[in-house]
C-alpha cells in the first residue's frame, strides 16, 4: 500500500498509524479537511484521533456522475460520519462492513485504504475486537 | 396594517417533462396564466423578479410578454431562487416602490440526479472524486441517524411517497399521475440507503408565476387576493448539518428551517396549530418527515404515529404537500418554491377540485428548503 499515493495532500500524517488533518479555529472550532486559500492562515493543523463512534452511514449503489472517478467496473460502497470524540464529526468512506454490521454510536477506527490502482484514500471501519 | 401584500393572480406549467419547450417558454406560459387569473395586462406589471437554475435568464421573456420598459431583476439563488423572488416582490410593494409586482420561477434540467462541481461549493477536488459528494447521499445520512434517534420505522417513509403519488393522482399540474403501492415502494431499488427509488423526487421541468398586489389595487380590482402573512427566508446558522459537508461540528448547531420557520410564525403572529394546509420540501420521503417537526408541527419521532394514523392526509388534521409535493411535481430548482405557494394560493381560494381540503382552509403555510442550506418559509391567509 506504500507505493500508492494519497488522493490529495495533506489529508493524513505520514506516520505509522496515521491520522487525519483537521483545522482548529481560534474559537475552538476544528473543521475538517484543513482550508485552501487565505482561510488557512485562520486555522492551527491539529492531528486527529484514530477512533470516534458511527454518526450516521449509507450506501452508494449506482456510480455517481462526474466528477466521480473512482475504479472501472464501479464497485457499490458504504459511507457515513464519524464523530471524533470532543473534535470534530468527520465525513468519510466506511470499509470492512456490511450494512447489516452498522450501528449508529458503534466504535470505529481510522485506515487508509486503496481507492484505485495508484490511489490511497482515508476511512473508517468498524473497531476490530482485541 | 397599510402595507400588506396580497398574491392576486397565480399561473403554473405543468410541471414534468414537456420536450421541445424551453424553461423559460413555460415560464412566459405560467406568467400568461397568472395575469389571467388576476385578471389584468403585462402592462400592468410595475416590478418583475425572476429566475431559474439550469434555463436561463428571466428578463428575456420580456421578448414574448412585451417590451414595456417593466424593470425585471434576474434572481440567481440555488434552491431559494422562486422564494427570492417572491421575497423581493413582496418588499417592493410593502416599501410602496409599486402596486403590482410579478414572481417567477422556472426551470429545466437533464435527467438524473443533479451533479455537483466541488470548486462551485468551496470543496477540494478529492471529495468530488471519492464519491462523497452527491446531494441524495445528504438526505440519506440525515434520515438514517433521524430514524435512529427518533423511532421512525423504513414503512414510515414509504408512506410519505405513497401519499405523495396518491395526491398526484389528484393533481392537474404533477408529473406522477399514477399511484405507487406502498410494497413497490419499499421494494424499490435502493439509491441511498434507507431510501428507494419512490422515495426520491426526480430534476424536472416546469414554472411557477404569481402576481402580487397593494391592498388598495386589491380594492381596485376587486381581485379573488390572498394575504400573505409573511415571508422568511435564512441561510444556515453556525453548526448546522447541511448538504455538501466534509465535517459537522460536534456541538451541534441551529438548523436554517427552524429560524426561518420561527421568523414567519412571529411575523404573521400565528402558530403551527392555525396552519390549514402545508407544503413542506420533501426532496426525499425523509426530509418531509423531518420538516414536520423542524416547522414545528410535531415533536420528533411523532411523526411515525402521524402517518400511520393519516393525518397528514388531504382530509386530515394538517394536509402536507395535497399536490404530492416534489415526490410527484418532480423539482425544478427555479420553480419549486413558488409551486408551493402556488398550491396554498389555490387551497385557500377554494379551487383544489378533487384535491381540496375540506372546511374552507385559512392559513396555508410553504416551505422550500435547499443547497447549500437555506430555508424560505411562506405564510398564506385567506
Amino acid at each position: 500500500m506504500s507505493a500508492l499515493a494519497p488522493i490529495a495532500p495533506g489529508l493524513w500524517t505520514d506516520e505509522a498509524e496515521p491520522r487525519l488533518i483537521g483545522g482548529r479555529r481560534a474559537d475552538g472550532e476544528i473543521v475538517f479537511p484543513v482550508p485552501d486559500g487565505d482561510a488557512a492562515a485562520l486555522v492551527e493543523p491539529v492531528a486527529l484521533s484514530r477512533k470516534g463512534a458511527l454518526w450516521s452511514w449509507t450506501t452508494q449503489g449506482f456510480e455517481p456522475k462526474e466528477p466521480y472517478s473512482g475504479p472501472q467496473p464501479f464497485q457499490p460502497f458504504l459511507l457515513g460520519y464519524v464523530e471524533l470524540p470532543g473534535e470534530v464529526i468527520v465525513e468519510t468512506r466506511i470499509v470492512d462492513a456490511t450494512p447489516d454490521d452498522l450501528i449508529i454510536g458503534m466504535p470505529m477506527e481510522f485506515a487508509v485504504v486503496p481507492f484505485d490502482d495508484t490511489r490511497s484514500t482515508y476511512a473508517f471501519r468498524p473497531e476490530r475486537q482485541p | 396594517m397599510s402595507d400588506d401584500v396580497y398574491i392576486i393572480g397565480a399561473g403554473i406549467h405543468p410541471f414534468g417533462r414537456t420536450d421541445g419547450r424551453s424553461g423559460r417558454d413555460q415560464g412566459v406560459f405560467a406568467v400568461r396564466e397568472a395575469l389571467a387569473d388576476a385578471g389584468i395586462a403585462w402592462s400592468d406589471v410595475e416590478f418583475a423578479y425572476g429566475g431559474s437554475a439550469a434555463a436561463g435568464s428571466a428578463d428575456i421573456m420580456v421578448n414574448e410578454l412585451g417590451l414595456t420598459s417593466v424593470p425585471f431583476i434576474n434572481v440567481a439563488n440555488g434552491c431559494a431562487t422562486g422564494g427570492s423572488a417572491l421575497t423581493a416582490a413582496q418588499n417592493a410593494i410593502a416599501a410602496g416602490a409599486c402596486d403590482i409586482a410579478l414572481a417567477v420561477g422556472f426551470d429545466k434540467h437533464p435527467r438524473g440526479a443533479f451533479n455537483a462541481k466541488p470548486a462551485d461549493y468551496g470543496l477540494p477536488d478529492w471529495y468530488g472524486e471519492t464519491g462523497m459528494m452527491l446531494t441524495t447521499q445528504f438526505f440519506a445520512l440525515k434520515i438514517q441517524r433521524y430514524m435512529a434517534l427518533h423511532g421512525i420505522s423504513r414503512r414510515t417513509l414509504g408512506l410519505v411517497a405513497e401519499k405523495a403519488f396518491r395526491n398526484g393522482t389528484l393533481c392537474d399540474h404533477a408529473w406522477r399521475r399514477s399511484p405507487v403501492d406502498l410494497d413497490t415502494i419499499l421494494n424499490a431499488p435502493m439509491v441511498n440507503d434507507p431510501l428507494t427509488k419512490y422515495m426520491f423526487c426526480s430534476p424536472a421541468e416546469g414554472a411557477v408565476a404569481l402576481v402580487l398586489a397593494s391592498a388598495r389595487k386589491v380594492r381596485e380590482l376587486g381581485a379573488d387576493a390572498v394575504r400573505i402573512a409573511s415571508v422568511a427566508f435564512r441561510t444556515r446558522p453556525e453548526g448546522s448539518f447541511e448538504v455538501f459537508a466534509p465535517s459537522i461540528s460536534v456541538g451541534g448547531g441551529g438548523k436554517p428551517t427552524e429560524i426561518a420557520s420561527k421568523a414567519a410564525f412571529e411575523m404573521a403572529g400565528i402558530g403551527p396549530e392555525d396552519v390549514s394546509v402545508a407544503q413542506l420540501q420533501d426532496t426525499e420521503s425523509g426530509a418531509e418527515i423531518m420538516h414536520m417537526a423542524e416547522n414545528g408541527f410535531c415533536a420528533d419521532g411523532e411523526q411515525e404515529h402521524w402517518l400511520a394514523e393519516g393525518w397528514s392526509e388531504i382530509g386530515g388534521r394538517l394536509p402536507v404537500n395535497t399536490d404530492g409535493g416534489c415526490l410527484a411535481c418532480g423539482e425544478p430548482i427555479g420553480a419549486s418554491g413558488l409551486r408551493q405557494v402556488y398550491e396554498n394560493t389555490v387551497q385557500l381560494r377554494g379551487r383544489g377540485g378533487e384535491r381540496q381540503v375540506p372546511n374552507d382552509p385559512k392559513v396555508g403555510y410553504s416551505h422550500v428548503y435547499g443547497a447549500p442550506g437555506l430555508s424560505a418559509v411562506a405564510i398564506l391567509e385567506r
